[in-house]
């Protein structure tokens, strides 16, 4: 019958364009995949930029947040995870990861307040972590205007923006907050997914910046980079000195100067609410989580390759998106521990005995 | 002939045996992949109902720093942006199929008709957009502060010591409960018009004449003869569009405002389980707590989804029937 | 009673009552036709803004500036769609087959049929999460685990299936008897008048609710989200790996800050639109130039 007919060779015809289709991905190149932390996203999208042309191979690189890139370096769905919170040593040995800081950033606090400029608003963290409580609810609260004597602040409701997904930098904001605010710590909380009392949520840095951006009243905790690239308004902070500090690269590398990188067997330094009268308050390294047992030795070796690539080549890129490159021995010692990532035996870092 | 017919009768038999087996294997596999999902669902949130015990359902928490986890404000967030939705959505769903089956020109029944249903097709996630990037700030800068003005005079429920409920108070953020509900409701009209249109015109049309026979208007044919014949049908209407709304999620996590808490307020930002579930999900690791309290939603959602559906279908197809 | 009762007070209110309610409900379809107008309209102004040959030739990036398009997200649609499509397209019309020519209204059909209704509405969040728990996460020896676009495309089965169910069934039955009499009359087997004769008498129909399912999967997000979780790059394999695909492609994007990534989300979302919008079409001529036959 001729409809049976039709229909067996419209099924063989879009049986053979499926097959073509599903063989387009296997000719692809070797890709280096690598997903979490949207604090570092800027930085590393950058050097994968730079870094595809010299040696061919590529990085690509998504941004889905600190929480779920451990998850998915866990279940080996990626080459690497990027966080921006150290992952507990018992969690890494469990799963057989080992991590390495990478580079060093900033998260800032912006606002969007019509008709004040945000750059020269002054607010205390312990204020900070009481918006956030959704205890001071009006920018023109007293506590704020106490802090900001001449500044005409509007009678506008506050919106604070967190973030929606499990995030190192909310974990970072909140160990600030929790350190400077006692009923923060205690209620709130830190960590990358915390129970917020106030404000609404957004994915990603990219989504919180958006946020802020859209919403009249509105202050958010975001990457450096985010509010350097899309000229938004950051406030200054006090930092543990009692000096009010603007967010500044100089400010930055002042508290990353502090970090007590010594012998922690994970090479996890807080740099919060550092000593130093120019110290910006909210500075973090960030970390590459890697499988201690690859499966692909070639692959292993390419994407260390990119982060030894990045720390000899990428100064340019750190410095356009005002990020801070770690010291030069935090770096080799970090090189010296690539000899635990192992396979068939053997290190797969080329450096290793 | 008959000799050829009972050559052939052995093999007749096993082909057909075959062919019925095959049907009713595949029937089975409807049976088997409801019984499957309610069951994985159950066993994978299992943890999450053990460690909170049944109050898992009506606890008011979403910790994940001390993995506490609890489903009212996910549940609540459902609820209220779907009520609000079918509150909004059903009076012009109504006023759509009325319009298509009574007071139409007759050659336009048609095209709008299609054109209902075309937009019935449209998928969720271009909605979702649509209320992020026009809604929200046009509630933000406009809808919400007028609805303050004109509406804050409501008192803060229960009282302003323990304020529970404040109304249309509140900062004007543009996302939150009520810009969900009304991208809920948008999303769902075009189905309730469709569907309540399909209700409509299963009317007998010899109780309709006997009406207009009577002397009855237009208004009071439908709302005296039409409705209370196909009212069964109408609910079902009704809560087939309440089956949909529940469990949207693109529509909703765009504008609901990703805060885990119960809804304080109409421009309070909450979550809803769908978008819980799809913010959290990625970062939940195999064997979490966090995890088995996602399943565990995805238990109660699919538990309500079904009662409200199966209702729904009871009075559709009683409906029918009665026709 | 004479005709002239007809224009009495009470009559004349009434009457005006009803057109007072005629308007009412005017108004209201306009209110809500008008707004889903805005919307396809701003849709389609926001989404033809970014449309060019980069956004079908290039794969996605991060960061914007580099040419990047939806390629990626577009294909790894095709073949999730096509999977779902080919798995649950011949289960659906083996359901419907059986739902309207062996099971009629038996106990065991009826309860097929409605547990069918129930699958066809469900929320597709929680298919999404069933298949994660089946096939995602590893379950040692058996499932080795992971995102893949098979997953995806077993998921998106799962919603095409009842779909497909319950148009096939109402088409077959819509299938005069006089062609299974026919059939029957000249000696066929049941097996043989099922697939010979009605299946093909219905085949319009059943390729219209095929269409109609390959419509409602494409636009399915949240059952991908935790089977082929979406992704930047370009998959190397159907059975494992992450796999991108256009509606998660566009919420990923419509999360973002940079200005090329909104444009490239309503480009994505005006595509899968004009899609759906086209296979429904489809499958209505598809239908009409069935019952033509």
């Amino acid at each position: 019958m001729k409809s049976t007919n039709m229909l067996r060779r419209a099924t063989l015809g879009a049986l053979a364009a499926f097959a073509t289709l599903a063989s387009v991905g296997v000719a692809a190149a070797d890709e280096i995949t690598g997903a979490g932390s949207t604090f570092a996203q800027p930085i590393y999208t950058r050097w994968a930029e730079a870094y595809a042309g010299p040696s061919g191979d590529t990085l690509n690189y998504q941004g889905i947040g600190s929480g779920a890139g451990v998850t998915q370096v866990i279940n080996r769905t990626v080459d690497f995870g990027a966080t921006d919170v150290s992952v507990a040593p018992d969690r890494l040995a469990a799963n057989q990861l080992m991590q390495f800081p990478t580079v060093i950033g900033a998260v800032v606090v912006s606002v969007n307040i019509p008709g004040v400029d945000g750059n020269n608003l002054k607010l205390t963290g312990s204020l900070i972590g009481d918006i956030y409580l959704g205890r001071v609810r009006m920018w023109n609260d007293h506590r704020i205007a106490a802090l900001n004597p001449g500044v005409n602040l509007p009678a506008l409701a506050i919106a604070p923006v967190y973030r929606a997904d499990a995030s190192g930098t909310t974990g970072i904001f909140t160990n600030y907050l929790s350190s400077v605010n006692l009923a923060f710590g205690t209620t709130t909380g830190a960590g990358t997914s915390v129970s917020w009392r106030a404000g609404i949520g957004a994915p990603g840095n990219a989504g919180v910046a958006g946020a802020i951006a859209n919403t009249h009243g509105a202050i958010g905790y975001v990457e450096y980079a985010y509010v350097a690239e899309n000229h938004m308004q950051a406030v200054q902070l006090q930092n543990r000195s009692g000096a009010w500090v603007r967010p500044t690269v100089e400010a930055f590398a002042a508290a990353a100067a502090q970090a007590p990188w010594g012998s922690s067997p994970n090479q996890d330094a807080s740099m919060i609410n550092t000593a130093g009268a120019t110290s910006w308050p909210i500075v973090s390294a960030t970390y590459v989580v890697v499988p201690t047992n690859p499966t692909d030795a070639g692959r292993a070796r390419k994407m260390l390759q990119f982060f030894d690539w990045a720390w000899k080549n990428g100064q340019t890129q750190v410095d356009a998106l005002h990020y801070i490159s770690l010291p030069a021995s935090v770096q080799n010692r970090a090189r010296q521990r690539w000899c635990q990532v192992r396979a068939a035996g053997q290190a797969v870092w080329s450096g290793c005995h | 002939m008959a000799s050829v017919a009972f050559e052939n009768s052995r093999r007749f038999h096993l082909g057909e045996s075959f062919f019925k087996t095959l049907l009713y294997l595949s029937a089975s596999i409807v049976l088997i992949t409801l019984a499957a999902i309610l069951v994985i669902l159950y066993v994978s949130g299992q943890n999450a109902f053990e460690h909170f015990g049944p109050q898992f359902l009506w606890l008011d928490q979403w910790d994940p720093v001390r993995d506490l986890y609890g489903a009212a404000a996910p549940v609540a967030g459902t609820l209220a942006s779907s009520a609000i939705a079918l509150l909004i959505a059903w009076p012009l769903g109504f006023g759509i199929a009325y319009f298509l089956t009574e007071s139409c020109p007759r050659r336009l029944r048609t095209p709008l008709g299609i054109a209902v249903e075309l937009l019935a097709a449209i998928p969720s996630i271009v909605y979702g957009m649509w209320g992020f990037f026009v809604l929200a700030p046009v509630m933000a800068s406009n809808i919400e502060p007028w609805l303050t003005s004109t509406f804050g005079w409501l008192p803060v429920l229960p009282n302003e010591d323990n304020p529970m409920w404040f109304w249309f108070q509140g900062a004007p953020v543009g996302v939150g409960l009520l810009t969900s509900g009304v991208v809920l409701a948008i999303m769902i009209l075009p189905f309730i018009a469709a569907t309540t249109r399909d209700v409509l015109l299963t009317t007998p049309q010899l109780l309709k004449d006997g009406g207009y026979a009577m002397g009855a208007t237009r208004w009071e044919v439908v709302t005296g003869v039409v409705i209370p014949a196909v009212r069964g049908s109408l609910f079902g209407a009704v809560f087939l569009g309440l089956g949909r709304a529940l469990g949207e999620t693109m529509a909703v996590t765009f504008v609901i405002g990703n805060a885990n808490r119960m809804p304080d307020g109409f421009f309070a930002p909450t979550a809803s389980i769908a978008s819980i579930v799809a913010n959290t999900f990625p970062e939940a690791d195999v064997g979490s707590m966090k995890l088995a309290a996602l399943f565990a939603l995805g238990f109660i959602l699919f538990v309500v989804s079904f009662f409200v559906l199966a209702f729904a279908r009871l009075l559709l197809r009683q409906g029918r029937m009665a026709a | 009673m004479t005709i002239a009762a007809i224009n009495t007070g009470n009559y004349v209110r009434r009457k005006i009552f009803s057109a007072i309610m005629d308007t009412v409900c005017l108004l209201a379809a306009l209110a809500g036709l008008v707004i889903l107008a805005i919307i396809l309209s701003t849709l389609i102004q926001r989404g033809a803004a970014g449309f060019s040959p980069n956004v079908f030739t290039h794969a996605m990036r991060a960061t914007p500036g580099q040419g990047g398009g939806l390629s990626n997200a577009i294909v790894g649609s095709v073949i999730q769609t096509g999977i779902g499509t080919l798995i649950g397209a011949p289960l659906g019309i083996a359901v419907g087959i059986y739902l309207s020519e062996v099971g009629n209204n038996g106990r065991f059909a009826s309860l097929v049929r409605f547990v069918n209704d129930i699958l066809l509405s469900a929320p597709s969040i929680l298919i999404g999460l069933f298949v994660y728990e089946i096939l995602v996460v590893p379950h040692a020896p058996f499932i080795h685990g992971g995102f893949s676009g098979m997953a995806g495309g077993i998921a998106l089965a799962l919603l095409a299936m009842p779909v497909i169910a319950r148009t096939t069934e109402d088409i077959i039955k819509l299938v005069p008897d006089s062609y299974r009499e026919g059939s029957i009359a000249l000696g066929a087997r049941e097996s043989a008048t099922i697939t010979r004769v009605v299946v093909p008498a219905a085949f319009g129909g059943i390729l219209t609710g095929i269409l109609l399912a390959v419509a409602r999967i494409s636009g399915e997000t949240a059952p991908l989200i935790f089977t082929s979780f979406g992704s930047f790059f370009t998959s190397q394999s159907v059975f494992s790996g992450p796999m991108a695909s256009l509606p998660i492609a566009i919420y990923r994007y419509a999360a973002g800050v940079y200005e090329e990534h909104h444009q490239l989300a309503w480009t994505g979302a005006l595509i899968i639109t004009v899609g759906v919008l086209l296979l429904n079409i489809a499958s209505r001529a598809a239908f009409a130039h069935a019952q033509r036959r």
